[in-house]
């Protein structure tokens, strides 16, 4: 775009200078499988171990040694890409991505570059504004490289090293030769919320998979973003920056929103954007361009020779497809369907052991809109207060499914059924037994109430003149009353009845 | 008895000796020479000998004695016939707790926690190794010149060289320092030294030899196979070598044959094609009648032997040396100093680390290759010299395909000249020309061997059988009837190299 133009879509609003523009935006994630072993070898490739005990011949790159594709971690890839929607190639090939870093062992990065195991997938997020498909362009497969540790980041441990004690640098080659795979979105993502919402459907749709276990804080997800902006309405593509060094998703979602500012004020004031690399620096919330703007990296990507093609039956892409459990898209539709608006089904949808839970508790034959009541309420509020998962709580889903029976029944009353869940978790305990246990019943027996609700009059006679002198509501208060008696044991319902049964007597005795 | 008796007595043992130190293994074992006297003998000639020639970068006598004793102490339980029979390895093939340097100063003190595939299956089968033999650094040569080490010398005329890049290799065989020996091939490796030195060099199929633990030259280009002193020897180690490897992805899944079974079955009916490309300019006179004379020999034998033409023979030359280089720069790329090998001191960056240690770590003609293939990769010439190479190579491996509807094999000279002088060709592209006739097997996965055919100017001549892939047993059988026709002596160390004193 022209800087006229751009000084033109900029000074044509009345609010920021981001108004007049559009963010365009595409995300490249790397997701690290959860394979047993290495991409090209055996070693193990699970997180931790003392540095450089995960290595072999072949991902230290030994001279000599060779790289043997791991099928599990290409079946792993298959399936992340058919739950993205992908269509997967009939014959794909590794290639070999050259350039050179202390903890790249083979000075080559093995990866996939014309032909990718897979294409064209989508998803479908709502960012609020309903929902929206964002397409994937390609999946590929490719390793992880070691972990370089420099000088500050070592502590005592740097000048051991010798040569250049602060500047030194230790490298880990334990997560070098971890399977990844790399989806790049196509540039469809039109708002740093949207970025985000579309990163949490990726890592929920993979968390579903079951092929990795997508924790960002372990880098076991990443992501790298393209965004550029355009005046509205227009459908060139402005200058695009990468922006890396992005920890979380609520990373993305501020460096997007800062970058996205930062051009649109380059631009107002007349300013060219460059094509560069930025950097999030997340404690001063800001994109900082990257050491080398000039550099341009030339791979110098050719067919890794030390590997031969590998044609993917089609049975088997079907086979692994059959095997894919609900994914969170079919999930969220069904909850939505059952009647959950789509911030509640997104929340028991988006940590998926919450939707388990719901699932199984369903199963374990409770209805499905209390299921989803307590775990939205009770069992969230408790997961935020201990910070704990789901799976440390002490309750079952046959569990919650007893005690929304017994709400159900009537045994217990709404009130006393949050004390006998606390119970639970406390003992793990039955909430049958606790009801029973701690005398908890619901008192709906009129015999009783009559006795309570006979002192509660007595004990507040301004209370019930006000009733009998037509101020209906007051009601309530002298069934508080009767609760707090029977320490909300009583049914509140029935308590009412006998209460307006009793007060109706005393009129007709006054009159 | 006399002084002088005793020494003719030594000198007349001596004699013996050496004619035993140039029969091929087959023979000494039947022979019934214990494997303690077979290892003790090319022990003691490598330790007498080898200061001259030197084709070894490293020496094991304890471990060929070791594995023999070995074999001589429990023959009932022995792995194997060839248990006990000491082997020479170029020092590309990875050997646990041996430095293993590819005559290079990035590895001049490396030494391996592994082992290579085909280095394995010797040991399995009982073989010791008597050393690991000198080459042209990172397999980059026709000469061994390239070295960073020491200077290979033809056994047969010590001006001379011994070929290359497993010069070190044939030297040993050729000058009876080793019975028989592992070499690689990437452009002509194992079968040019060969014919330098009138020994026999097999590269087989690609894909028949596991490359595990073979450091990387050019990946979709290498092998590695035997350099023998005949053809029945030479069938025997690729048995004990080739086969599927899990560890090589590219290592073929399917059987390997016994190569000795029809090994004697002769020439008769064979279909031969002589391809006029590969008798044209730059190749001697001298070269050409011998390996004409060849073929006349085996239409004696009972092939049909005929002219034919493969066109895109000429442009194999550049092909190899986009593809090759282009790998190259990428296999070596690993080379930084880091984590193996020899590190640059004093430098204040990764950066400078890695230029500074490849810079002092590689020869000139190491980096000219790497220079070469980074070029070929880059963007913009991507297309023009890698991709192009990639068609023509296609283009080639289709053309012999076509041949080999019509001929079972291809007969060519090894190489176009014989054994140039030391230091004679300095001018890389004239170096380059030498690997013209045995390139192009290389780029098309072909088994092909070469083996001595007569002389020219005194020196031997080698004669190049290409098959189609995987049909090593039928080039064997090939070969063997050609050597059998030829019935020549075999090419025997210059006489100064046996006159060194004991
Ligand atoms: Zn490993």
């Amino acid at each position: 775009m022209s800087r006229a133009a751009a000084r033109e879509a900029a000074e044509g609003t009345a609010g920021g200078p981001l108004d007049a523009y559009e963010m365009v935006i595409g995300l490249e994630v790397h997701v690290e499988l959860s394979t047993r072993t290495k991409m090209f070898c055996s070693c193990p490739a699970d997180f931790g171990g003392e540095p450089n005990t995960h290595v072999c011949p072949v991902c230290m790159a030994l001279p000599g040694a060779l790289p043997v594709p791991n099928r599990r971690a290409v079946e792993f890839a298959i399936r992340a890409a058919r739950a993205l929607h992908c269509e997967i190639a009939r014959e794909t090939k590794f290639d070999r991505k050259n350039y050179h870093y202390p903890d790249l062992p083979k000075g080559y990065q093995i990866s996939q570059y014309d032909q990718p195991l897979a294409r064209n997938g989508w998803l479908e997020i709502d960012a609020g504004e309903g929902p929206r498909r964002i397409r994937i362009r390609r999946l590929h497969m490719e390793e992880d490289a070691g972990k370089s540790l420099h000088g500050g980041e070592t502590g005592g441990a740097g000048g051991a090293s010798g040569e250049g004690g602060e500047e030194s640098t230790l490298l880990d080659f334990n997560r070098a030769g971890v399977p990844l795979v790399e989806i790049v979105s196509e540039p469809d993502i039109r708002s740093p919320e949207e970025a985000r919402a579309y990163l949490e459907m990726l890592r929920a749709t993979v968390l579903y998979t079951g092929v990795s276990d997508v924790k960002m804080e372990e880098g076991s997800l990443r992501c790298d973003a393209n965004i550029s902006i355009r005046p509205r309405g227009s459908k060139e593509l402005g200058v695009l920056v990468e922006v890396k060094n992005m920890n979380s998703f609520r990373a993305v979602q501020r460096a997007l929103a800062y970058e996205a500012e930062r051009q649109a004020e380059a631009l107002a004031r007349g300013e060219r954007i460059e094509r560069e690399t930025r950097h999030w620096d997340e404690n001063r919330g800001v994109t900082l361009p990257g050491r080398s703007k000039e550099e341009v990296n030339d791979y110098r990507y050719f067919p890794e020779p030390d590997l031969v093609p590998l044609v993917i039956d089609p049975a088997w892409v079907a086979e692994i497809e059959a095997s894919l459990p609900e994914l969170p898209e079919a999930r969220l539709r069904r909850y939505q369907e059952a009647g959950l608006a789509y911030k509640e089904a997104w929340t028991l949808v988006g940590q998926r052991e919450l939707g388990d839970f719901l699932d199984a508790t369903v199963a374990a034959g409770a209805p499905f809109r209390q299921a989803a009541n307590w775990l939205l309420g009770e069992v969230s509020a408790r997961l935020n207060e201990t910070g704990r998962p789901l799976s440390e709580l002490r309750l079952t889903p046959a569990g919650l499914a007893k005690l929304i029976a017994l709400v159900e029944a009537g045994t217990v009353t709404a009130t006393l059924a949050k004390r006998v869940f606390a119970r639970m978790l406390e003992s793990g305990d039955d909430p049958e037994a606790i009801v029973e246990r701690e005398g908890l019943v619901q008192i709906s027996d009129e015999a009783a109430l009559e006795a309570v609700a006979e002192r509660v009059i007595e004990a507040n006679p301004k209370v019930v003149a006000d009733i009998l002198g037509g101020k209906e509501k007051a009601l309530a208060v002298l069934v508080g009353q009767v609760m707090r008696e029977t320490r909300g044991k009583a049914n509140a319902a029935k308590a009412g009845e006998v209460l307006r049964r009793r007060l109706a007597a005393l009129r007709e005795g006054r009159g | 008895m006399s002084g002088a008796g005793r020494d003719a007595g030594r000198n007349g043992d001596g004699r013996a000796k050496a004619e035993l130190a140039l029969k091929p293994v087959h023979e000494l074992v039947a022979g019934g020479a214990s494997r303690r006297e077979i290892a003790e003998l090319f022990v003691e000639r490598a330790a007498r000998l080898d200061g001259r020639v030197h084709a070894f970068l490293t020496r094991t006598p304890e471990r060929a004695l070791e594995a023999a004793a070995r074999a001589d102490e429990a023959p009932g339980e022995a792995p194997g016939p060839w248990a006990g029979v000491p082997v020479a390895l170029k020092d590309n093939l990875v050997t646990r707790g041996l430095r293993t340097t590819c005559g290079s100063r990035m590895l001049a003190d490396w030494v391996p926690p592994y082992t290579a595939t085909a280095v394995e299956r010797l040991e399995a089968a009982g073989l010791g190794c008597l050393g690991k033999t000198n080459m042209d650094e990172f397999a980059m040569g026709s000469s061994t010149e390239h070295s960073a080490f020491a200077l290979t010398r033809n056994p047969l005329d010590l001006e001379r060289v011994p070929g290359g890049s497993s010069g070190g290799s044939a030297a040993a065989v050729a000058a009876g320092m080793a019975p028989w020996a592992l070499g690689s091939d990437t452009g002509g490796s194992i079968r040019q030294p060969a014919a330098y030195c009138g020994v026999v060099g097999l590269k087989p199929s690609y894909g028949r030899v596991s490359r595990y633990g073979l450091v990387a030259f050019a990946s979709s280009l290498d092998q590695i196979g035997p350099i023998t002193r005949d053809v029945r020897d030479a069938a025997v180690l690729l048995g004990l070598i080739a086969g599927h490897d899990p560890r090589d992805a590219t290592s073929a899944d399917r059987p390997v044959p016994d190569y000795l079974e029809r090994l004697e079955e002769g020439a008769r009916g064979l279909r031969v094609g002589l391809p006029r490309e590969y008798f044209g300019e730059g190749v001697q006179p001298g070269v050409r009648e011998a390996v004409l004379a060849a073929a006349r020999k085996l239409e004696r034998e009972g092939a049909r032997v005929e002219e034919t033409e493969l066109p895109s023979t000429r442009y194999a030359l550049a092909t190899y040396y986009v593809i090759a280089p282009a790998e190259a720069s990428a296999n070596l790329a690993r080379y930084d100093g880091v984590r193996y090998g020899f590190r640059a001191p004093g430098a204040r960056s990764y950066a400078e680390l890695y230029d500074r240690t490849r810079q002092k770590g590689f020869g000139a003609e190491v980096r000219r290759r790497i220079m070469l293939g980074t070029y070929a990769l880059s963007a913009g010439y991507y297309d023009q010299y890698y991709l192009k190479a990639q068609k023509v190579r296609t283009r080639i491996r289709q053309e012999f395909r076509e041949a080999f509807e019509r001929f079972d094999l291809l007969l060519t000279p090894t190489a176009p000249t014989v054994a140039f002088r030391l230091g004679e060709v300095s001018d890389p592209l004239t170096m380059y020309m030498n690997d013209i006739c045995t390139i192009p097997a290389n780029l098309a996965g072909l088994p092909a061997i070469s083996l001595p055919c007569g002389s020219a100017e005194g020196l031997p001549v080698g004669v190049q059988l290409m098959a189609a892939p995987f049909e090593e047993a039928l080039l064997l059988r090939a070969a063997r009837a050609l050597e059998a026709a030829l019935a020549l002596e075999p090419w025997r160390p210059a006489a100064e190299l046996e006159e060194v004193a004991p």
